[in-house]
Order: structure tokens, then C-alpha cells, then sequence
């Protein structure tokens, strides 16, 4: 699946970043098993079914898709928090799926993760010089010109003042917090940052300050993010590359303007078509998905979106759909897929 | 809409409602001198922030706030009866049948140890006390129904945690409805939703809005929200209007520099992605140390630019020429249009 994912970013026009992958991803899974009461029969759900992907150094992908669609599953087996069931993460070329021990501290050094909830990640009886110095001192990182120095700056990188360094998280808002939680992920000068929905939990006025500057650092430092998010139109903003996930499984991956202005696959179109878009006053038009989503534990035979598709026939029941490329160029797992531009 | 007396008159009418709790900070002004009114078959959205006594607001009109704790003045008219001042035991008469809330996290306001059935048919025994179990445990399971959840008879019999999400969410709704109320105040009621999910409910609302001909208000910060189902917009900071009219008006010409804030800051789906957002500086107000003047001159582009009355004059709700639409705002209205072509028109949704 990977070959083809590769070969058809090769064949298609100019590829969005042409170095090396920093980061691959093959085939990742994660099965949690899980039983019904005490004697009862055991059962995985399947959190995270098969992903492939790629991210280049400086590229940013999103990964958006509904609550339990696996996309958080999958951004913390990328910074090894959870081990894969099966599957390969590549990082640098070096696998680092089952990286233990003085492996795992270097490579956390390259690749950092920014949380969601500003909130619950910061520890509230340190200081936030302490919280920002930490990943520093577990690595025995002595930065030129002394620890302290180094945290003033990035707290200034991060439009914080320096001389907060001796305060408490709990005298920071939300947003401020969230600095400081960007801040503690750059201090090892990472080449990959993980954001697991870093602006949901803000108020709508302080989210665009805090992606401005998620931005501004992407630009600056050439970080590389893979940015998981529910929200469409945050996604569109900060990626390049956008890849759609459905029940575990990537259901369409492609650029910015691929996804957004000629999706293939039934979902993206239904999800897109789902957020309320101030540029549209009154009651949309629009796509409406029936029900709920299946149970991971249960998925559906075929292809996994097909119980709530509007365009599902026999085939999409019994043969899983591909990941193949579609004609508006990006790849999608569909037998029937879409064409022509969102309305 | 709202402050102008209309012929057939609203359902609801708040006139300078203000709502403060003593603490021992301070007083906080959680709502400071607020006024709007929705007619039946009406949507009013309500937007802001946190903290910004949209949801204070709203509690005000159900009568939910402790008045030990509380201190309430204005006037709450829900058809033609005034809530502020009235006895408990009166609005709770009033609460489910002429009035009913929608709330946003369905899971902490359904009882967890009641099926799902069960509660709706209180709900409707209390106001129809002469109505047999039997019957109320139909019209629940009607009313389940009603708000698509497939085999309702087997679901009334289910506890909350059996339900998903957006499930549970259609639950509330269906107690909510259950009495057909007149007026509904549903409070972020698909925030914790996934965007499917959020459609499906939104346009189950506007179905049952047209069915039962109720007036609604929907509290929200998601401008695409409002953008969809309302029909006027009240914006609120710091417990005050700043802009109120038609969603036409404030969406298409938006005056107050918070507004224009809150538009330019949301990323969109259309027009340029790689252009900047706008964002508005700072951090909301304390509601305890409101900042002198306008409360927003602190976060405010334009501070300043008539002399120090930002900073020394509350402005008031003023028309702004166009009938219905009101801001509150020091600047003047060919300043207003000037700035916002200049600087606010290019980005995020105002796009």
C-alpha cells in the first residue's frame, strides 16, 4: 500500500516537498483487547487499522476525522506513548516501532507532542521555568550560556514574558498555558512536533493567536507537525497535506487543495458539507450522514464507511476498498468515488 | 427585532437585565444591563466567549440562579409574565412548559441511574398530572421518535451511558420538547458533537421549530452556528452587548471592532489559506475589575481614537442607521466602514 501511496505522489505533477520523508508510517495498528464483564468474551477494538503515511522535514499534515476515529491513537504511537500492536513507524530511516530505553530518549529529542488540554499537561506545583527546563535536564542537555537563558528565550519565542519564569501555570489563561506547553516542545530544538488538537479547548479569539504561532514557528524553525485536529477549517489553514480518517483507517489523503476543493472519497465530502460556514447564512444544503459510526470493536465487512454511504452497493460490503489514486489526485479508499469540485 | 415594540408581540422580552454574584473578591457583573427580545418561530443566536454571561443569561430566564446568592434586576417578561422576583414555586410551573434548556453536555444532565424513557415521561407527568403512566411513557417514547432515534421502544428502556453522544443530545432535546414549550433556550447544545452529528441536530431543531412554532435561543461561540439557524444576533462581551440585529447585518456588515475580531479569527473553508489570521490581543476582562469605558478598549485596535472616551465613557447600544442593527462603539459610523474594508474584510471568515 505504502509503494503505491509513493509511487503515486512520484507520478502526480510536483510533489508537495521533495526531500527525504522524515517520518513513515506502514501499516500502523492498534488493537486494544477489551472484555464484557468479568467472564466475558474477549474482543479488540480497533482503534487504529492499518495507517500509512509520510511527512517530510518542514511538511505539515493534518489528520482530521470524528471523535473515535482513531487520529489521537494514531499521534501517540507516533511519539511511542503507546506501542503499535503491528505496522512500522520509520523515522530518519531508523525503525523506531519498538525503540526502548536510550533509543526512545534520543529520539524524543527530534520529536515532541504538543497536548490538548493546557490544563491537565502542565504540572501545577512547578514553575513554568521548571516545567519548560525539564525535557532539557532528563536529556542532560546543557545549552550554551546556561538553562535558564535558554527557557527565557523560548518563552519569548513563544510571546510570553521572560520574567515569568518563576510563576505557576495557574496564573497563565488557557491560552498563555498552551504556550507554555509549545514552549516545553521546542526546547530540545525538535524536527517533528505532534499536535494533538492544540487549540480545541481555546476560546475561538485566543485559537488564532496560538495557530499564528504555530505557524510562525513552522516557518521559522522548518518543523515538520503532524496536526490532529477535528476542525476542519483549522486543519485547512495550517497543513499542506490533509489526511481523512474514518473508523481507523485513512480514508482519503491528498493536499490542501485536493481535499478541500475535489475530495474523491463520500466522507470528506459529507464532513466538509457538515461544518457551518459563516459565508452561508440560513439553512445549508448539505450532505447528511445517517446514524452514528460503527463500533471499532465491530467494524463492518468491506469497506467500513459503506453503512452510512449514500452510494454504497454490494461491492463495498465485500471487498475492502484500496487506497488508489483518484483523478483530482489525491488517494482514496472508494470504489465509487467522487468527481468534480464542492459546491 | 428585539428593543423596537412590534405588533405582534415577542414571547420573550429582557430588558436591562443585570446579573451579579457577590464573592469574596469582588462583586462580579457577570451580566451588566442587557435587553433583547425573541417572537415565536424566531432564532436568536446569542455569541461570545467564555465569560462573557451568555450562559448567565440564559439561567436568568429559567430561573436557575440561588437568589441568596445572586443579585437579579431588569425585567424577564416570558409571555407577558416576569421572572425576576418571581416565586420559585411559580417558575418552576413555568420551567419545562412554557420554558425549557438545552444543555450542552448531555451526559451530566441526564440522571445516570434513570432509562432514558423514564425521565423523559417525568418530565411530562409534572405538567400533566392527570396524564396515566402508560401515556407518558408513550408520548416519551413519541418523542423519542420525534427526534430520530431509531427503535425507540427499545431505547426508552436503556440507561443514558448505553447511548452515544449525539444520542443523548437528541434525548435531551426530546425532554426538553416533551411539553412543547414555547420557548427554548438551547445553551451550546452541539459543542461536544462531532460535525456530523452537530448537522444532524441542528437541522432537527429547525424541524421541530417550525413544527411547534417555538422561539429560540441559541447560545454558541461558533459563528457558523449562528450563520445557519439564527435569525437575529445579540454579540455579548463582558456581560454587555456590543452589536445586536439580523444575522444578515451582523455577519455582512458587522460594526463593532470585537465582531470584527471574532470574524477574522476563524479560519474558513473558502478564500486564502495561507493568509494570516487576524487575532484579537489580549485575554478576556475580569468580570470583577471591569476595565474602565469601553470594556473592550483593552484588546481594542482603535482605542483612543476619539480622545480618551474610550477609556472614560461606557458607550451605549446605539442604532446604526440601518433599522434593527445597534453597536456600541466610540468610533464613527464612516470610521467604522473605512477601518473594516482597510483592515478586517481579507481575512479568516470575513473573507
Amino acid at each position: 500500500m505504502t509503494d503505491l501511496v509513493d509511487s503515486a505522489e512520484g507520478t502526480v505533477g510536483a510533489p508537495v516537498n521533495p526531500r527525504e520523508p522524515l517520518l513513515k508510517v506502514e501499516n500502523l495498528a492498534k488493537h486494544f483487547p477489551v472484555r464484557s464483564g468479568l467472564w466475558g468474551a474477549h474482543s479488540v477494538v480497533r482503534a487504529v487499522d492499518g495507517v500509512s503515511f509520510e511527512v517530510r522535514p518542514g511538511e505539515t499534515l493534518g489528520l482530521v476525522g470524528e471523535s473515535g476515529c482513531g487520529k489521537t491513537t494514531t499521534g501517540r504511537m507516533l511519539v511511542r506513548l503507546l506501542e503499535a500492536t503491528s505496522g512500522k513507524i520509520t523515522f530518519e530511516g531508523q525503525d523506531i516501532t519498538h525503540a526502548k530505553g536510550s533509543q526512545l530518549r534520543r529520539l524524543r529529542q527530534d520529536m515532541q507532542i504538543i497536548f490538548q488540554d493546557p490544563y491537565a499537561s502542565l504540572n501545577p506545583r512547578h514553575t513554568v521555568g521548571r516545567i519548560i527546563a525539564m525535557p532539557l535536564q532528563v536529556n542532560n542537555v546543557n545549552p550554551p550560556g546556561g538553562v535558564k537563558k535558554r527557557v527565557q528565550e523560548l518563552l519569548e519565542t513563544v510571546g510570553l514574558n521572560p520574567e515569568h519564569y518563576n510563576r505557576y501555570p495557574h496564573e497563565f489563561s488557557g491560552g498563555q498555558r498552551q504556550r507554555i506547553g509549545i514552549a516545553r516542545a521546542l526546547a530540545l530544538r525538535p524536527k517533528i512536533i505532534v499536535a494533538d488538537e492544540p487549540v480545541s479547548a481555546l476560546d475561538v479569539s485566543i485559537q488564532a493567536q496560538v495557530v499564528n504561532l504555530l505557524r510562525q514557528l513552522q516557518r521559522e524553525l522548518d518543523l515538520a507537525f503532524v496536526f490532529i485536529a477535528h476542525d476542519l477549517a483549522v486543519v485547512r489553514h495550517f497543513c499542506e497535506r490533509v489526511a481523512v480518517m474514518y473508523l481507523g483507517k485513512v480514508a482519503e489523503i491528498g493536499t490542501r487543495k485536493q481535499i478541500y476543493e475535489n475530495p474523491a472519497h463520500p466522507y470528506t465530502r459529507a464532513l466538509l458539507s457538515a461544518v457551518p460556514d459563516v459565508t452561508k447564512l440560513g439553512p445549508a444544503g448539505r450532505i447528511k450522514l445517517q446514524g452514528d459510526v460503527p463500533s471499532p470493536i465491530n467494524p463492518p465487512s468491506g469497506c467500513v464507511f459503506r453503512t452510512r454511504c449514500w452510494k454504497a452497493q454490494e461491492k463495498c460490503a465485500t471487498e475492502v476498498p484500496p487506497l488508489t489514486l483518484k483523478p483530482a489526485g489525491s488517494i482514496a479508499a472508494c470504489h465509487f468515488p467522487e468527481e468534480g469540485d464542492v459546491i | 427585532m428585539s428593543v423596537t415594540p412590534t405588533a405582534d408581540e415577542p414571547y420573550l422580552r429582557v430588558r436591562d437585565l443585570k446579573v451579579q454574584f457577590p464573592t469574596e473578591d469582588g462583586l462580579v457583573k457577570a451580566v451588566d444591563g442587557v435587553s433583547f427580545s425573541v417572537r415565536r418561530g424566531q432564532t436568536l443566536g446569542i455569541v461570545g466567549e467564555s465569560g462573557s454571561g451568555k450562559s448567565v443569561t440564559s439561567m436568568s430566564i429559567l430561573g436557575l440562579h440561588n437568589p441568596k446568592r445572586t443579585k437579579i434586576s431588569g425585567e424577564i417578561s416570558v409571555g407577558g409574565r416576569n421572572i425576576v422576583g418571581m416565586d420559585d414555586e411559580k417558575i418552576r410551573l413555568l420551567r419545562g412548559q412554557d420554558m425549557a434548556m438545552i444543555f450542552q453536555d448531555p451526559l451530566s444532565a441526564l440522571h445516570p441511574y434513570y432509562k432514558v424513557g423514564v425521565q423523559i415521561a417525568e418530565a411530562y407527568r409534572i405538567h400533566h398530572p392527570s396524564a396515566s403512566k402508560a401515556e407518558a411513557t408513550k408520548r416519551a417514547v413519541d418523542m423519542l421518535d420525534r427526534v430520530g432515534i431509531p427503535q425507540p421502544q427499545r431505547r426508552a428502556k436503556q440507561y443514558p451511558h448505553e447511548f452515544s453522544g449525539g444520542m443523548r443530545q437528541r434525548a435531551m432535546i426530546a425532554m426538553s420538547l416533551v411539553n412543547d414549550p414555547a420557548l427554548l433556550i438551547a445553551d451550546e447544545p452541539t459543542t461536544a458533537l462531532d460535525v456530523t452529528v452537530q448537522a444532524q441536530i441542528l437541522d432537527l431543531l429547525e424541524d421541530l421549530q417550525r413544527e411547534f412554532n417555538s422561539a429560540i435561543i441559541m447560545i454558541t461561540h461558533d459563528l457558523g452556528v449562528v450563520a445557519q439557524i439564527a435569525d437575529d444576533v445579540l454579540v455579548m462581551y463582558a456581560g454587555r452587548a456590543i452589536e445586536t440585529g439580523s444575522v444578515e447585518q451582523v455577519m455582512r456588515s458587522p460594526q463593532h471592532p470585537y465582531t470584527w475580531g471574532l470574524l477574522a479569527s476563524v479560519p474558513s473553508l473558502h478564500g486564502d489559506a495561507e493568509v494570516d489570521l487576524v487575532p484579537i490581543k489580549g485575554n478576556p476582562p475580569s468580570l470583577i475589575n471591569l476595565p474602565s469605558g469601553c470594556s473592550f478598549h483593552p484588546r481594542c485596535r482603535y482605542a483612543g481614537r476619539n480622545g480618551n472616551k474610550s477609556f472614560a465613557e461606557v458607550p451605549e447600544l446605539r442604532s446604526t442607521g440601518q433599522e434593527g442593527h445597534q453597536v456600541a462603539c466610540h468610533l464613527t459610523a464612516a470610521d467604522r466602514l473605512k477601518l473594516y474594508q482597510e483592515d478586517i474584510a481579507h481575512a479568516g471568515v470575513a473573507q
